[in-house]
């Protein structure tokens, strides 16, 4: 009974992410970049933030520039364009990053900077024409950007449920085979999401692009690798399945966020340089690029040790199970290769001699890399980790 | 590590490893223009091949093929996974499988481009770290250094703080609350009366850094070290008294000993299985295995334990692992001669279902007790085919891999089991050459056994199926570099950690004195050495010390 109720859960769950994901396009769509911003944290100012509490601590400054705390003072960056972010103008303090901590502040009225959008103009990149539709439009934007939240953390909700109720089928930690794999890598895919949404809220344009990712791993996941709720094989009866996965689980699902962060950074850095077709055209809404790498970094940063400790539980749990804590199963290679890839990435990024495109595109290898883990290696490549159970 | 200088600020966000200043750190002189004789131009060769080696693009470019390298290991049959599929893929491609044997395509990991990467990454490695060693070594010793000229070009920055006292007691004041901050700091009078204070905290960063990549080195020891001083060894082993082996080369059916290794340094233990218990659920998915065994190390007294997939038996130089089972048919043959002999012959399973197939030989069948062998007419007797734990009553195929309905089907082979040849050959099939050339041959169609069955052959002879026992697949290791191994795992993740967390910042204050004796206007400056968000409001924090 709790198998079936779980495999309710995940139609549900599926179905409230895809219309997260309609709203944050909408949201997307509608709504200026200025708009998407200020709307994000207007409503965790006034609101008090009802589904992210603990993120009024974060609406002075955005903690990823390194300025101080100040009530918003200046309404145009450098460039002239009003990009709605939260912080300080970056002339006042003499940060060496520009873009990314440039903004309205909560105290700047929605009318207001409307009128501020429309004389400034966003060159011409989104419909700014009269102010009454722009009005309308961002009216339509910022319901669209309350409801994707809410579809989304009500999404998460049945996505744990989900989860939950498979556990209790199951009488064990619900990722013992592929299906269920993926389906904790999702979970922590939201919930670094939601997070990550409660401390820096004008990242909310990218919503549309996590959910995407989540609504395809998902879909994937329940029509093609669905599994039975059956007991562990022997080989993954262990204590270790708890350890050594959970880690796997954590650091793929932030990865997932971090790929997601990593490709909208080459997107909008594309679109700053000129580039105009797809997919760079996306980039005219999607935060600074500046700000969204240092995002980037900070992600992978987390992710890293986690998934550094995943991998070698795998080597102390195969050292009890195999006899071996190294042995080159196509499992191990691949998370060795990805692990040396994101281990790339972390040192291309701290030389200044790389150029952050380019470390950028090593973080989205990486994530290749943890794809071709899942996928190619469970139901390609047959191995000594051949748990997906998928017939 | 030299002065903090403005130009620093925009790299300071250095996080693992800001190797660009590897060759300065390296303290390589500048490359000489002049150079006289060709000795003079290697060593200009030489300089600059090292400071390619060690610069971190070129550590970049190896871990990016390294990272690309092991992707055929991953895609083709590797040996030491797999020796069936390297021989299938053989059989499936027997043009290109042997120009890919001869570039190691078998053996990714061990060839000579994989290793010449990873050697190459190392020495790079090497080559980054011990100036940069040298280099913490000496900035862990080091007072914070003097305050820059000009406090107001720092990222960050205050001026004109109004401070109470006299500018002693405001710079101990300051000293005191970086002190409580665990910055280290010192204060130093300043040339035109007052003081400055110099404060500088995070080196852990470094310090974890340089651990991470000391435990990569310490793992690479490790490794190499457990494949000179350790081993491997496989055995079927099957239930039962008659049937334990020992820890000698001789007694297993395949071993690797690593280079430093011989035959004598194998721990001495002697292993009996006394009893297997497999339990499936009724999908056919095994749930649990449990081998109970008995073994003695050297002279000590037998010790009974149960090893199971995830629990090995684990001795002090030696452990014992469960990685297989299978089931041994049990064949009593009646000679001619009226001579019964009793075969107890592990059959292989072929699928999870544990269809079997195998052969129970008895090359002493048929001996005269009065004339002795004939070696010119061998009577030898063999029978070769599958055993079906459960049969669905028709198919040679088994649908669940326990006992439920066991059945033996197999074919009398009578003549010379070519075993004389001194040619190594598989215990689980008869030698085809023989059946070929005729010496060899089947006496009657399959039979079809269940335990407790017997039946005759056409020269009078019986056989008899008893049953089956149990067999286990064993694999014997033993790896003195895991220890190792699992220290610089356990470095390299403390190391990574650290270095990932740590944030090197200076801080510097300035407190002049006026001719009052009191303390003037404060100025403050802070450089974040590596990415801080934080850095701002810890520098606001500090600046209202200063009241």
């Amino acid at each position: 009974m709790m198998a079936a109720l779980s495999d309710q859960l995940l139609v549900y769950a599926i179905l409230a992410y895809t219309l997260a994901m309609l709203a944050y396009a909408v949201e997307y769509s509608f709504g200026t970049r200025s708009v998407v911003g200020r709307v994000a944290t207007r409503e965790l100012v006034g609101a008090g933030g009802p589904l992210l509490p603990d993120a009024t601590d974060e609406i002075d400054g955005d903690p990823d520039s390194d300025a101080p705390a100040q009530p918003p003072a200046g309404l145009a960056d450098p460039r002239g364009l009003p990009v709605g972010l939260v912080g300080p103008p970056a002339g006042l303090v003499g940060s060496t990053d520009v873009a990314g901590s440039v903004g309205l502040g909560s105290s700047v009225g929605l009318g207001g900077s409307v009128g501020l959008g429309s004389s400034v103009g966003l060159g011409g990149s989104v419909g700014l024409g009269g102010s009454g539709g722009l009005g309308e439009n961002a009216r339509l934007a910022a319901l669209a950007g309350r409801a994707a939240l809410a579809l989304t953390a009500l999404g998460w909700l049945v996505h744990l449920g989900c989860l939950v109720t498979r556990g209790l089928a199951a009488h064990r930690v619900p990722w013992g085979n592929m299906y269920e794999f993926v389906l904790a890598v999702c979970l922590v895919g939201a919930t670094a999401w939601l997070v990550l949404l409660a401390r820096r809220p004008h990242l909310r344009p990218l919503g549309l692009f996590v959910t995407l990712v989540l609504v395809l791993l998902l879909g994937i996941d329940g029509m093609l690798l669905y599994t039975k709720v059956v007991p562990l094989v022997p080989a993954l009866n262990s204590y270790w399945l708890k350890i050594h996965v959970t880690a796997a689980v954590t650091a793929s699902g932030i990865f997932l966020v971090g790929f997601v962060a990593a490709a909208l950074t080459l997107i909008r850095t594309g679109y700053d340089e000129g580039k105009v077709r797809f997919p760079y055209s996306l980039g005219a809404r999607v935060p600074a690029a500046d700000g969204l790498e240092r995002t980037t970094f900070r992600i992978h940063a987390f992710a890293f040790p986690i998934w550094t400790f995943a991998v070698i539980c795998g080597a102390i749990w195969a050292e009890a199970a195999w006899g071996r804590y190294w042995g080159w199963d196509p499992k191990e290679t691949w998370s060795f290769i990805a692990w040396v890839i994101y281990a790339g990435y972390l040192h291309a990024r701290a030389t200044p001699s790389v150029k952050r495109t380019v470390a950028t595109w090593i973080a989205v290898l990486g994530w290749a890399a943890m794809m071709v883990n899942l996928f190619g290696v469970n139901l390609v490549i047959a191995g000594l980790h051949s748990y997906a159970g998928v017939k | 590590m030299s002065e903090p200088t403005l130009s620093e600020a925009p790299l300071s966000e250095a996080l693992l490893s800001t190797v660009d200043e590897r060759a300065v750190a390296a303290g390589v002189p500048p490359e000489r223009p002049s150079g006289i004789g060709p000795g003079a131009g290697l060593v200009a060769l030489a300089r600059r091949s090292w400071r390619w080696l060690t610069s971190m693009r070129t550590a970049l470019l190896l871990l990016f093929l390294l990272a690309v390298a092991a992707i055929p290991g991953s895609l083709l049959p590797q040996r030491n996974l797999n020796m069936d599929k390297v021989r299938d893929y053989y059989v499936a491609h027997p043009k290109i499988a042997p120009i890919l044997d001869r570039i190691g395509g078998f053996e990714v990991f061990a060839s000579p481009w994989f290793s010449a990467i990873y050697l190459l990454l190392f020495l790079s490695l090497v080559g980054c770290l011990v100036p940069r060693l040298r280099a913490h070594a000496v900035a862990l010793v080091r007072v914070p250094p003097e305050a820059p000229s000009r406090l107001d070009r720092l990222p960050a920055h205050a001026d004109g703080l109004a401070a109470q006292g006299d500018p002693a007691q405001v710079a101990a004041r300051l000293r005191a609350a970086l002190r409580k901050r665990r910055f280290r700091t010192v204060v130093r009078p300043a040339p035109g009366g007052g003081f400055t204070v110099s404060a500088e905290k995070g080196y852990l960063k470094e310090t974890g850094n340089l651990l991470f990549h000391f435990a990569l080195l310490a793992l690479l020891i490790g490794v190499a070290f457990g494949s000179w001083y350790g081993y491997k060894a496989d055995r079927v082993v099957v239930q039962g008294a008659d049937e334990g082996f020992c820890n000698t080369l001789q007694q297993y059916d395949d071993y690797g000993l690593g280079a430093r290794v011989s035959p004598g340094d194998l721990e001495p233990f002697c292993l009996t299985l006394n009893d297997f218990q497999a339990r499936f659920l009724d999908t056919g998915q095994p749930a649990d295995y449990r081998a109970s065994i008995s073994y003695t190390v050297g002279d000590s007294p037998a010790k009974s334990t149960v090893i199971k997939v995830n629990d090995p038996l684990r001795l002090d130089r030696a452990r014992v692992y469960l990685v297989g089972h299978g089931y041994a048919p049990v064949l009593r043959y009646t000679d001619r001669y009226g001579h019964a002999q009793t075969i107890v012959a592990p059959f292989l399973y072929l699928d999870n279902n544990k269809t079997s197939s195998g052969v129970v030989a008895f090359p002493d069948a048929n001996v005269d007790p009065v004339k002795g062998r004939d070696p010119n007419n061998k009577q030898q007797v063999a029978f070769s085919g599958v055993y079906v734990p459960t049969s669905d009553g028709t198919h040679a195929v088994s649908v669940f891999p326990a006992e439920r309905n066991p059945i033996l089907v197999i074919t009398p082979y009578r003549g010379d089991l070519g075993l004389d040849a001194g040619i190594p050959s598989s215990v689980y099939t008869l030698d085809q050459h023989q059946i070929d050339t005729g010496r060899l041959r089947a006496v009657s169609s399959p039979l079809r056994l269940r335990p407790g069955d017997s039946a005759r052959l056409d020269d009078g002879t019986t056989v008899e199926f008893l049953g089956t026992r149990p067999w286990t697949a064993l694999t014997v290791r033993y790896d003195p570099g895991e220890t190792v191994v699992l220290v610089g795992a356990i470095c390299l993740l403390i190391g990574l950690l650290t270095s990932l967390t740590g944030r090197r910042r200076r801080v510097w204050f300035r407190v002049p004195s006026v001719e009052s004796g009191a303390a003037g206007p404060v100025s403050a400056g802070a450089l974040a050495r590596s990415e801080y968000p934080g850095f701002h409001a810890e520098f606001d924090e500090l600046v209202k010390e200063v009241r």
